[in-house]
């Protein structure tokens, strides 16, 4: 036990995996009106690993972060109502459209005011999925990462704390160490997100929840949005159906059937 | 014409297949160059055969994560002004194209399905919210890093002699993770599930832990890698590792067979851009067989048995 620390999540309201997503024609920017928005599932391993190192130091306090419309509230009080300490929600209508760049840039200045020893995100969004947001933070932080964690342990008997990580990537994985203050992002599964108790919703609505606008955070509205973007989308079309398409009642033969149809398709 | 940086991936002096998908689409834009960090002599020559018509060789510093790689990627920018930079996407090469476009202030695009050239401009094809939605996009400040999906592309076998040079890696700056110890994926000599060209998945109805045996037998039988749906991830089945769909892995194989699979949202989102899909299901109204280019409903415990002797049978013959 002992070694506070400060502990930053940030978590992204996204549509729901069951809800139809589409852009906006207008602008082809994320139509966020015709889909429910929920906190991403992959955040709440985020969350939920904030708070079990929250808990096993003394004194630490977890701070989620979101960046969104008005309506990311609820995110951020999902967040609260699971244990989170304090809320930072950066909204701004100049946001509208932001980039991954654009938006790491917000985050990483939101994050240096709010103070942090340690930033956990999940390793992906599931709306975007670009999986660069954390590579991103840590970049413009200028702290170490250790990313794409299956595992995460905090030594605080070292000075500075030490985290170390079991990263899983495609390539196969790595035991990874840092310290602090650095940047994780946990793989789903990680843990086993908590519900919010009756008593979590409740303090949640005692929390601090600090709103803050591009000029809190001295980000000029003119680096941001998506008349700053440095991608652009030239064009959206749904994916045409599939042409080909033939469904048969196994009488016996259905895997004579298949290989006959990979052959066909110089599939085998 | 303009250079393209390839950030080549090889493991032990082999070149992945990615690698030689991103040469072919490099040679579509510009001049391929391909960057190898770390590896040895046949790996110069495998890429030359694939139009590596540069091959820049660094000595690898594999103690800290990613850093080396984006500062060596930055200078390269730097010297060499490209036309764009191609990195596979995996996750690794995600956070590398991440940092890469902080450093320089250049737009990122991850995920491509396709690369190509209009004009000056480098157009980007993705396939966004699970397959459904075809994208267009572009670049529009500083040089376009591009992750691009395996199987995108076909590889073009395009032979030259590549000029090879040693570039010196630059220093890294700051403060970054180290890596303590490292270990391969073991995959029962399997290939690596998002860049395999064929892929074989159980879900639920597979029945059972000890039953997934079915699937890799039938995966080995086509040298597929092995997916699972999430109901088989989150019931221990299998490892979480082969999980594809939405919160997983996301793969676009040409073939991929779904067994026992119903094909809920969160699975299509990991593979329906798969380019040819089969589906077996004992549930005729199964949402996976709206995907299939050919579906049979039955037990895969009766179908799959039949489809490996079957497969073995035409094999031999």
């Amino acid at each position: 036990m002992g070694g506070a620390m400060r502990i930053v999540v940030c978590v992204k309201q996204v549509p729901d995996t069951w809800s139809e997503k589409r852009l906006d024609p207008a602008d082809q920017t994320l139509d966020r009106a015709a889909a429910d928005g929920v906190i991403d599932e992959l955040d709440t391993y985020a969350v939920e690993e904030a708070l079990r190192i929250k808990e096993a130091t003394d004194g630490s306090v977890v701070v989620v972060l979101t960046m969104g419309p008005a309506g990311a509230a609820d995110t951020v009080r999902k967040a609260l109502s699971m244990g989170a300490d304090e809320a930072v929600h950066v909204v701004d209508d100049a946001l509208h459209g932001s980039d991954a760049l654009a938006t790491s840039l917000v985050l990483a200045r939101a994050i240096e005011r709010t103070g942090f020893d340690l930033v956990v995100l999940g390793s992906e969004s599931t709306d975007a999925r670009m999986g660069v947001m954390p590579a991103m933070l840590a970049e413009r932080l200028g702290v170490p990462q250790a990313t794409l964690a299956s595992k995460v342990e905090i030594d605080t008997a070292t000075d500075p704390a030490t985290v170390r990580v079991h990263r899983q990537t495609d390539d196969g994985q790595a035991v990874v160490s840092a310290q602090l203050p650095a940047v994780i992002s946990v793989l789903e599964k990680i843990n086993e997100p908590r519900y919010p108790s009756f008593k979590g919703i409740m303090a949640a609505k005692t929390r601090p929840t600090a709103t803050w606008s591009l000029a809190d955070l001295g980000v000029d509205a003119s680096s941001v949005g998506l008349a700053a973007a440095a991608t652009a989308v030239s064009d959206a079309t749904q994916r045409p159906p599939r042409g080909e398409h033939t469904v048969i009642k196994d009488d016996g033969d259905a895997g004579v059937r298949i290989a006959d149809f990979l052959v066909s398709h110089k599939l085998l | 014409m303009a250079d393209v940086l390839v950030l080549v991936d090889h493991a032990e002096g082999v070149v992945g297949k990615p690698t030689l998908e991103l040469l072919a689409l490099a040679a579509r834009i510009g001049s391929p160059v391909a960057v190898v960090v770390g590896g040895s002599a046949g790996v110069a020559e495998r890429l030359g055969e694939y139009g590596a018509v540069t091959v820049l060789t660094a000595d690898a510093e594999p103690t800290s994560v990613v850093a080396p790689v984006v500062s060596l990627l930055e200078s390269l920018v730097a010297t060499r002004s490209p036309a764009a930079v191609l990195i596979t996407s995996t996750t690794e090469g995600k956070e590398i194209a991440g940092r890469l476009a902080v450093r320089l202030d250049a737009g990122v695009l991850t995920d491509a399905v396709d690369v190509s050239a209009d004009g000056d401009t480098v157009v980007v094809e993705q396939s966004v919210f699970g397959g459904s939605t075809i994208v267009h996009a572009r670049v529009t400040r500083g040089v376009p890093i591009v992750t691009v999906r395996p199987n995108s592309v076909t590889p073009v076998a395009t032979p030259v002699t590549p000029q090879i040079s040693a570039v010196a890696a630059p220093a890294v700056q700051g403060r970054h993770a180290v890596v303590e110890s490292r270990s391969a994926i073991a995959s029962g000599g399997r290939p690596g599930l998002s860049e395999a060209s064929v892929v074989v998945a159980g879900g639920r109805g597979v029945g059972a832990a000890e039953k997934f045996s079915l699937i890799e037998e039938l995966a080995d039988a086509l040298s597929a890698a092995v997916g699972a749906s999430r109901a088989v991830t989150d019931a221990g089945w299998y490892p979480h590792a082969a999980q594809v769909g939405q919160t997983g892995v996301t793969v676009a194989p040409q073939l991929y067979i779904a067994c026992g699979i119903s094909g809920a949202i969160q699975h299509r989102a990991g593979m329906q851009t798969s380019k040819t899909i089969i589906a077996i299901n004992k549930d005729a109204e199964a949402p996976i067989f709206e995907l299939a280019d050919f579906g049979v409903v039955g037990d895969l415990h009766v179908v799959i048995p039949q489809l490996i002797a079957e497969i073995a049978h035409r094999k031999g013959a």
